[in-house]
């Protein structure tokens, strides 16, 4: 854990905290999540309520905890399959070269300059709002991500001898990607997937924020601010605030881990 | 038939819009279970020659003249047949162990993943057999040397992992590409010996390339002396290195340090080695002969199947004292 550094330890540390209370959650959340008690509706911060309570008088601390659960499996879903097809795609182009490596590299450039949120946008008019929906239009837009970093990473790591020396032993083209190029390029994998794991959470959130993500009354962080946002014109400003130093919070720690895991390269 | 005939090699590779060649007019023999060792200064088209056995030429290279290996033209194969080749028939030993074994798999990997996707044998078995091979390189804890990685192994060491796991394969070829120049001097003759002695054991060819002039001497059976991408010299070991017929070969063997007289300054050869594209119509090494006439810069001497030199047959050369 020195590798990562004092802020790179209570990054990680902060996300240990986030996994682990979602996951506690039913133990942990002091109510309900979706058990409106209207007599609270709107409550300050107090000793039964430590964040206040919603519009409807659900306890903000509890919906935050499950909370969690979706506001972080979309964001994982589509760095895993980005992550996934990005790296297929990065080491195809390296290793052909040429014409197919000009072709990706092209589509990826074309993907990459469209921001996530409109293919998010697409893909929720043909599949309906909801986390597929979402998940199927930013795993598209996070592709290059990972895939043009690769890409740079494979075409320096194929030039080496040991895969030449891999060659002259007769090994195919795909148990060398595989079996020999795959775990060299792991760490550069892993550090980029991470950082755009930050963005993803944004993007996400954002999407759940205009409604075409996940649906009420589910809890969920974005969605959290959203709704926030209106009590807080009912002047109770307590919800977005929280939800919203959640997703800085944690968007901030996968960032920072990103960034020193890809220093530890 | 000889395993191996090469006949007519030449390579070259583009370079700021020109061809620039690197190897010209090649012609070597192998015989079943014969070394014979390719020497020659750095840039003198040597390892390009074995490379191109192999089908691993630079990108865009343009190899022309034939490769026979066991009566099939490598150069017209097929990738599927290459890579038969590659998998089976002939193997190679890199310069430089460490980076040519992946550093992120352990020792175990690298030398059972060709027995098993090779040979189709057993992850067990090849497992069993590499620690046989490694004991027979002289590695002896072979158990626990599987289980380690390239970092944790010395030079020497690795360098034998390597010969292990090109003996694995039963080739009938092995290249050799300066096997030991990366190692030091002390466990240089220790890997020579054990690679020697389990070639000759097995039966397998070999081609030593090597800038060492001594040491393929001691090693192989002929030896074929390049020069600006062509051979100059080539015949047997014993005799070559005892009276040498080309210049260059003698400027070679005497620019060596002796153990047994002092000398204050060794002799050299006068100017630089040039690359094949850099080389005057005329013999390559006219340049720095001692012994070049006129007629030497006109035209290139003819290599008739033992020397390249239009005055080999007047001189007497100096060869090893």
């Amino acid at each position: 854990m020195s590798r990562l550094g004092g802020l790179g330890t209570a990054a990680a540390a902060l996300l240990a905290v986030v996994a682990v209370t979602t996951l506690a959650a039913p133990l942990l959340a002091p109510y309900d999540p979706d058990f409106p008690d209207l007599l609270s509706a709107l409550a300050g911060s107090s000793s039964s309520h430590p964040l206040g309570a919603d519009a409807l008088g659900r306890d903000v601390l509890s919906r935050l905890m499950y909370g969690a659960r979706t506001t972080l499996l979309g964001p994982a879903l589509v760095i895993c399959v980005s992550s996934v097809v990005g790296t297929a795609l990065a080491i195809t182009a390296a290793w052909a070269g040429g014409r197919v490596d000009a072709v990706i590299s092209r589509v990826l450039d074309v993907l990459f300059a469209v921001p996530g949120i409109v293919f998010a946008l697409i893909t929720v008019a043909v599949l309906g709002p909801g986390i597929p929906g979402v998940v199927a239009g930013l795993a598209v837009a996070y592709t290059p991500y990972v895939a043009r970093v690769v890409r740079s990473a494979a075409l320096r790591e194929r030039s080496l001898p040991y895969v030449a020396a891999a060659w002259v032993q007769g090994r195919s083209a795909f148990a060398i990607c595989v079996r020999h190029l795959l775990p060299n390029l792991r760490p550069i994998i892993v550090a980029q997937s991470v950082s755009a794991l930050g963005f993803a959470v944004i993007d996400v959130a954002a999407i759940s924020f205009l409604g075409l993500g996940v649906q009420p009354p589910a809890a969920d962080w974005g969605l959290m601010v959203k709704s926030g946002f209106d009590s807080a014109m009912r002047g109770q400003p307590l919800e977005a605030i929280s939800a919203g130093v959640l997703i800085a919070l944690v968007v901030a720690s996968v960032s920072v881990l990103g960034d020193r895991l890809g220093r530890t390269v | 038939m000889s395993l191996l005939t090469i006949s007519g090699l030449a390579l070259a590779v583009p370079s700021a819009g020109e061809w620039r060649t690197l190897v010209e007019e090649v012609d070597l023999t192998i015989g079943a279970g014969e070394a014979v060792g390719l020497v020659g200064e750095s840039g003198s088209g040597k390892s390009m020659t074995a490379r191109a056995v192999l089908g691993l030429t630079p990108p865009g290279a343009r190899v022309s003249g034939s490769i026979v290996f066991d009566g099939a033209e490598v150069t017209s194969l097929g990738a599927k047949e290459l890579r038969a080749l590659r998998a089976r028939r002939i193997g190679m030993i890199f310069q430089d162990p460490r980076a040519h074994i992946n550093p992120v798999r352990s020792v175990g990997d690298f030398l059972t993943e060709a027995m098993v996707a090779n040979l189709g044998l057993p992850a067990r078995e090849a497992a069993a057999r590499a620690v046989r091979l490694l004991a027979e390189v002289g590695i002896g804890d072979g158990a626990r040397r599987l289980r380690q990685y390239p970092h944790e192994l010395s030079g020497g060491l690795l360098q034998r992992v390597m010969i292990a796991s090109v003996l694995a394969l039963e080739p009938d070829l092995i290249l050799a590409d300066e096997p030991t120049t990366a190692l030091d001097v002390t466990t240089q003759s220790e890997v020579m010996a054990i690679l020697d002695e389990l070639r000759r054991e097995r039966g397998m060819a070999m081609l030593l390339i090597t800038h060492d002039l001594e040491l393929a001497a001691a090693t192989c059976d002929r030896l074929a002396v390049m020069y600006a991408g062509r051979i100059v010299e080539a015949r047997e070991a014993g005799s070559l290195t005892a009276a040498p017929l080309h210049p260059y070969t003698s400027g070679l063997l005497l620019s060596r340090p002796r153990l047994e007289e002092t000398v204050h300054r060794l002799l050299v050869i006068p100017g630089r080695p040039v690359a094949a594209f850099e080389a005057d119509p005329g013999c390559a090494f006219a340049p720095r002969c001692a012994h070049a006439l006129a007629a030497c810069g006109e035209a290139r001497p003819v290599f008739d199947g033992t020397v390249a030199c239009t005055r080999s047959a007047e001189l007497t050369l100096q060869g090893e004292s």
